[in-house]
Formats: structure tokens, C-alpha cells, sequence
């Protein structure tokens, strides 16, 4: 049995393209019953996230088992197949594996490290045993994918830092404060990233939201939204101590939070640290005020270096998590491998016995007169001819399960004795193993 | 059997220090609580040999440079574990544990001979006066560690310079709270210290004030604790420039702890 990868991906296809093949997870029993019903797959998962869409499937065939995934995908959204082949990927064996598991521990996102592909897989499995579109194999292949992914997140730092602007922000915070939960954030003026990053502050666990703005409806309607106070532009500085948490992006032509501005302001707040954040351009706060003690001033460039930062960091954690798989590979190949020699070994030697009773039948039949306890004698013989026989293939068989080089053997094997494998089989061999 | 418990202490501590330091520099996470459960066995043999050698001499054994450097780094220790289970914050030890370390490695160079009880210090004032002013050297050692911290951090902070250190170090938050619990833990020890030392000075010298070197340097390290109480409890001062007053403070602290017995003769040589 063979796993195989089919799909598609940021990487290969632009978004128009995506959609047109993504799979309504409302409606994903009809395509996991075709998808198992196709000619050769046995079991089959479909993960449909909006980066990727792909196809986990088991089969015998694995050129043909592809080739009909490929076909179903195109055909199942009503795509020419030839708009669709080109931005299709397919892996079968080891690379089949190690996509997988390097999709689920999130190293082939798009912001690799990111936190959300794991559970979207979880949940397309979730469908496909729900539908029972997936058997024996792709549950455990699954199950050990996730924990492959478990141990990229605990052993290696791929997802411990912020990469995106206001995440850093709320970490860099964390850093000053430690917990947020008694810190109050300013808004001055309004702008997507700034109510961004005040969200963000807020499910973090911040207090409470200031907003003020030029316009006091703007602000007050700001406020409506975050269950904050409005204040009128004026008096920004009778409560700015009140703000642990300042986040800035006027329109302003000039500087309007200046040194001499913060000197009172650290005053009434008792030298507690307070958190600048400057996100407009033209800068809203002088530079300088970085330079007073309990001031920490961020602006939008500060921000994105440490989003690049903490992204270049994660390359690197990634070549850990590389290893980690790789090291996951062989592991899930052993099983595979000793799932795969049981069943050979007892086709094989159904296969022999097969051939010996038929021989032995025919012989007594066509001898006249044979002796009272002839066919007793001759079976003995035949069955301990067999046996000697089979004696030395079936340790090297066992032996090379442990291994991955066992494919060879198997297909040689299948090829030269014409063996079918059941799927029954299969099963009755997962018990033994288990 | 006081010197197995010392020298394995000695071993744990090493160890424990190499563990804090592991999981400082290394980029993967990495098992904190291993180095705390070194360090915590590391105490335990260490209250041992203290345990010990009181009842193989007789008195609290903190009455020449081995035993003292032993208790100091016995209540660094204690204080320590009881700051990192408190506010979860190990990467403190790979400062605080070092440095307890070197001065538990001092105590194994000096001469650990028991010595009977100099008459002056034969009185109950030694524990109050001793085991008080041992506390508040501890609680200063650790501010200090604090407040270096806090200045690392600061930097980092301002200079946008935010590597794996960084994100080891705990917030500023935190940093600032534990140094003030330190000051205000400390400071008060320190003051009943001098003041009992001050009693028992005039019961066993006949004068409560003699300015005798250690005498002095203490005065001196206790008004640079009062300035920072003080100014934390009227401006709130803290920050940056608290932070190198408190190690100031800690360096003048260990002057008159160690170096003053070490350089100036006066009436607390007893070594």
C-alpha cells in the first residue's frame, strides 16, 4: 500500500485559481465518497484550507492512483484538465510522508510557523473519519503527522515570535509590563493598524481603551466600538498618564507628544513605564522621547525590523524542524514496512500450499494402488519440503520490514508467485501489529 | 560528614549553574525545572552542613570567613528559590546562582576549622544581629542581580535590539517588582541589625557607637538603601538610574561585608 499526495498550494497557484478548487467543508461527503470510490484508492482525505487544497490518498497503483486524483480534482469542479494540471503537485513514498508532516508542522505555509494549518488538517481528518473515508493507514499517517507537528512547536522556536505588526506589539509590551491585564491602552486618532493593534491589546487582556481624535464623533464612536471613554483631542494631556499603552496615528504635519510633554506626564504616573507606539507617518511622537527613562518608543519601521527579526529567526528554527521530521520519516516507515510484510508472507505461503494441495490431490487420484497411509507419508514430505523453502525468504522478508528497503523484495515477490493481497488482509495484519 | 555535605554542595551548585546558564544561552527551549531541582537538592545539603557544623560547634556557625561565605550563600539560595517559584523566573537564576556559587567556592578556600566561641560574640545577640544582617546582604545581592537585569533589558528595549536574551529576560514589570521586594524586605533587616548590633555593642564593648570600620560601611550602605526607599516611596523613583544606584549599593554592601574584614582591622575581625 502506498501513500500518495495530490494538490495544490500557494506556491503553485494564485488565488483565483484556488478557489475555483476549493472544497466546501458543508458539502465534503460527496467528494470523500467519490474520491474513495475512484478505481484503486482506498482510503482518502481531503484538506481544503484557502493556501491549499490536497488530496491524501492510499493505493496499490501509484502511477494510476495519481493520474485519477489528478483527473477527479478537475473534473469534480468542472476544470479543463489542462488548466488545472500545471499548478498540481503530486508525491507518493518518503516525499508523499514528508510533505505532510512538514505542511502540518507549518513549515510550507505561507508564514511558516503559523499556528492555524495544524487544526484545519485535524479538522478535514475529523470529516474523513467522520465519513469513514479514511481507513488503517491515513489514520495512523495522520495521527503521526500531529504529533510530528506537536514536537516542532515544543522542541523548536518556529512559532514562539511575533510576525506581524501588532502581535510584536502586544509581545514587545508583554516585555515591559509583563501581564497587560491592568494596563490601559490610548488611541490617538483613528487607522486600520491602529485599531488593529488595540484589538489585539484587548484579547491579550488590556483594561481598558482610550480614544481621542481631532474629530470627538470619530472618537466617540471609536470608543462605542471598544467599550472605551472617549476624549476631546484638547485634553490629551489631563489623562495621558493615564495610558500605559499608547498607540499614535494622526494625520499631523509635526511631532504632537513631545520630551517636554512626557516630563509631566512620567511625573503623575510615579516613573511607571509607559509604551509608545507611533504607527503615522509623519511621525507623531519626537524620537527623542526614547531617550527619557521609563519612555520605550516603537515607530512603524522599529516594528516591521523586529517582524523580520522574528521571521528570519524562524528560517532558521525550520532547518531544526527539518531534522525532526526527517527523523519522524524513518520511524513511520518501519511501521509501513511491517505493515506491508505480513500480508506478503501469508499470500506467500497460501500461494505454496495452494499449489502443494493441488499437486498432492492429483497424484493420489492417478495412483492406483497406493499404500493405506500414502498420503499421510506425502504430505508430510510436501509440507516439510515447503516449509524448508519458505524458511529463509520469510526471515529475510521479516528482516527487511524492519527496514525501508523493503519494497523491493515485496514487488519482486507479488511479481514473480502473481500474489494478491486482500484488503482483509491488511486489517488482520494491523491486529498482529498492534 | 560536615565537609561531604559541603563539597557536594559545592558539586551542586556547579551544576545547577552550568543548567541556569544552559538554558539561558541556548536558543531551544530547554528544561528549566531541571536546574531548579539541581539547585533545590544543592540547598538541602547545604542547610545539612550548616546543620551540622552548629551542633559539631556549639554555636551558629557564622563566626569566622568560611562559616559566614557558607550562610551568606546558604540565604542567597533560600531567598532565590523563593523569588523564581514565586514569579517563575529562572532566567534570574543564571545570574543570582553564579554568583552564590563563587561565594560557596570562597568559603572552601578559607580555613574551616571550627575555632571556640571568641568571648565578645558569646551572647544571644548574635542571632538576631547576625542572621538579620545575613538576610538583608542576601536581599541586596538579589536586587542587584535585579536591577542588572533591568538594566540589560532597558537597554535592549530602547535599542530595538531584541535577540534570544531578550526574550529569555523577564519583563520590566516583573523586574522592578521583585527589586522592590528585595528593598523592602532588606532594608528593614538591615536597620534592626545595626540596631541590635548597637545594643549588643554596648552590653559587650560598653559603647553602642564605636566607628569601627565595619561600623561605618554599614551606615554607609544602609543610607544608600534609605535614599532608594525613599525615593521609590515618595516620587516613585525607579528606572534606569535606581537600578545603578541599587548596584552601587550592592558593591559597597559586599565592601563591607567582605572587604572590610579583609583590609580594615577593627573590632568585628574575627577570621
Amino acid at each position: 500500500m502506498n501513500i500518495i499526495v495530490v494538490g495544490l498550494s500557494h506556491k503553485t497557484a494564485s488565488v483565483d485559481i484556488r478557489e475555483k478548487v476549493a472544497f466546501s467543508p458543508n458539502s465534503i461527503e460527496k467528494p470523500l465518497r467519490e474520491l474513495v470510490s475512484l478505481e484503486g484508492i482506498v482510503e482518502g482525505v481531503i484538506v481544503s484550507t484557502c493556501n491549499r487544497v490536497e488530496i491524501y490518498a492510499t493505493t496499490r497503483d501509484i502511477a494510476g492512483g495519481i493520474a485519477r486524483i489528478r483527473r477527479f480534482m478537475a473534473d469534480y469542479h468542472h476544470l479543463a484538465h489542462d488548466l488545472l494540471d500545471p499548478h498540481l503537485y503530486s508525491y507518493h513514498g518518503e516525499e508523499a510522508i514528508r510533505h505532510v508532516f512538514r505542511v502540518a508542522s507549518s513549515l510550507d505555509s505561507m508564514v511558516v510557523g503559523e499556528p492555524q494549518i495544524l487544526g484545519q488538517i485535524k479538522t478535514s481528518y475529523g470529516y474523513a473519519a467522520e465519513y469513514k473515508s479514511s481507513g488503517i493507514i491515513l489514520n495512523r499517517f495522520l495521527h503521526k503527522a500531529f504529533s510530528v507537528a506537536k514536537r516542532v512547536r515544543t522542541e523548536t522556536r518556529i512559532a514562539s515570535s511575533a510576525v506581524s505588526v501588532s502581535f510584536a506589539a502586544v509581545e514587545l509590551a508583554r516585555k515591559i509590563f509583563g501581564s497587560l491585564n491592568d494596563k490601559t491602552v490610548l488611541l490617538i486618532g483613528a487607522g486600520e493598524m491602529c485599531e488593529l493593534a488595540a484589538r489585539h491589546f484587548l484579547t491579550n487582556g488590556a483594561k481598558g481603551v482610550m480614544v481621542t481624535n481631532r474629530t470627538f464623533e470619530r472618537a466617540q464612536k471609536l470608543a462605542e466600538e471598544f467599550n472605551g471613554e472617549a476624549i476631546p483631542f484638547e485634553e490629551l494631556f489631563l489623562h495621558l498618564h493615564k495610558a500605559d499603552i499608547v498607540l499614535t496615528s494622526t494625520g499631523a504635519p509635526h511631532a504632537i507628544i513631545t520630551p517636554p510633554d512626557l516630563e509631566e506626564v512620567i511625573k503623575r504616573r510615579r516613573m511607571r513605564p509607559m509604551f509608545l507606539i507611533d504607527i503615522a507617518v509623519p511621525r507623531d511622537i519626537d524620537p527623542a522621547v526614547n531617550e527619557m527613562d521609563a519612555v520605550y518608543l516603537y515607530d512603524m519601521d522599529d516594528l516591521q525590523q523586529v517582524v523580520a527579526a522574528n521571521l528570519e529567526g524562524r528560517m532558521q528554527e525550520a532547518d531544526k524542524a527539518e531534522a525532526i521530521i526527517a527523523e519522524e520519516i524513518i520511524q513511520f516507515y518501519k511501521w509501513v514496512g511491517t505493515l506491508e510484510v505480513t500480508p506478503t508472507i501469508v499470500a506467500l505461503r497460501n500461494r505454496f500450499e495452494e499449489l502443494r494441495r493441488a499437486e498432492l490431490e492429483r497424484t493420489l487420484a492417478g495412483w492406483k494402488d497406493a499404500p493405506a497411509d500414502a498420503e499421510k507419508r506425502l504430505d508430510a514430505l510436501t509440507g516439510a519440503f515447503m516449509n524448508k523453502l519458505l524458511h529463509q525468504p520469510t526471515m529475510v522478508l521479516k528482516k527487511a520490514g524492519q527496514g525501508n528497503r523493503n519494497d523491493l523484495y515485496l514487488d519482486a515477490l507479488r511479481a514473480l508467485f502473481d500474489l494478491e493481497l486482500g484488503t482483509t488482509d491488511t486489517d488482520d495484519s494491523l491486529e498482529l501489529e498492534e | 560528614m560536615t565537609e561531604i555535605s559541603f563539597y557536594l554542595t559545592l558539586a551542586l551548585y556547579g551544576i545547577a549553574t552550568l543548567a541556569y546558564l544552559a538554558c539561558l544561552l541556548r536558543t531551544t527551549p530547554c528544561q528549566a525545572s531541571i536546574a531548579r531541582r539541581i539547585l533545590i537538592v544543592g540547598f538541602l545539603t547545604h542547610c545539612l552542613a550548616v546543620i551540622h557544623r552548629f551542633i559539631a560547634a556549639g554555636h551558629l556557625p557564622i563566626t569566622n570567613m568560611h562559616e559566614s561565605l557558607s550562610f551568606f550563600a546558604l540565604s542567597i539560595v533560600g531567598i532565590y528559590l523563593y523569588f523564581e517559584t514565586r514569579y517563575k523566573v529562572n532566567s534570574l537564576g543564571s545570574f543570582v546562582v553564579p554568583f552564590a556559587l563563587l561565594i560557596t567556592l570562597g568559603a572552601g578556600l578559607v580555613p574551616t576549622t571550627i575555632k571556640p566561641l571568641n568571648p565578645a560574640l558569646q551572647s544571644a545577640w548574635i542571632y538576631s544581629h547576625t542572621i538579620l544582617a545575613f538576610g538583608a546582604y542576601s536581599f541586596f545581592t538579589i536586587s542587584c542581580a535585579v536591577a542588572v537585569l533591568f538594566l540589560i533589558q532597558s537597554h535592549f528595549l530602547k535599542k530595538k535590539h531584541l535577540g534570544n536574551l531578550f526574550l529569555k529576560l523577564p519583563s520590566l514589570d516583573i523586574l522592578d517588582e521583585i527589586g522592590y521586594r528585595c528593598l523592602a524586605f532588606g532594608f528593614p533587616m538591615l536597620t534592626v541589625a545595626i540596631i541590635t548590633g548597637a545594643i549588643w555593642a554596648s552590653r559587650a564593648w560598653g559603647s553602642y557607637w564605636s566607628w569601627d570600620p565595619k561600623e561605618s560601611w554599614s551606615l554607609i550602605t544602609w543610607f544608600i538603601y534609605a535614599a532608594l526607599l525613599h525615593g521609590r516611596l515618595t516620587t516613585g523613583w525607579r528606572g534606569k538610574r535606581a537600578a545603578i544606584l541599587t548596584v552601587i549599593g550592592f558593591l559597597i554592601m559586599l565592601f563591607t561585608f567582605i572587604g572590610v574584614n579583609l583590609w580594615l582591622p577593627g573590632l568585628h575581625s574575627y577570621t
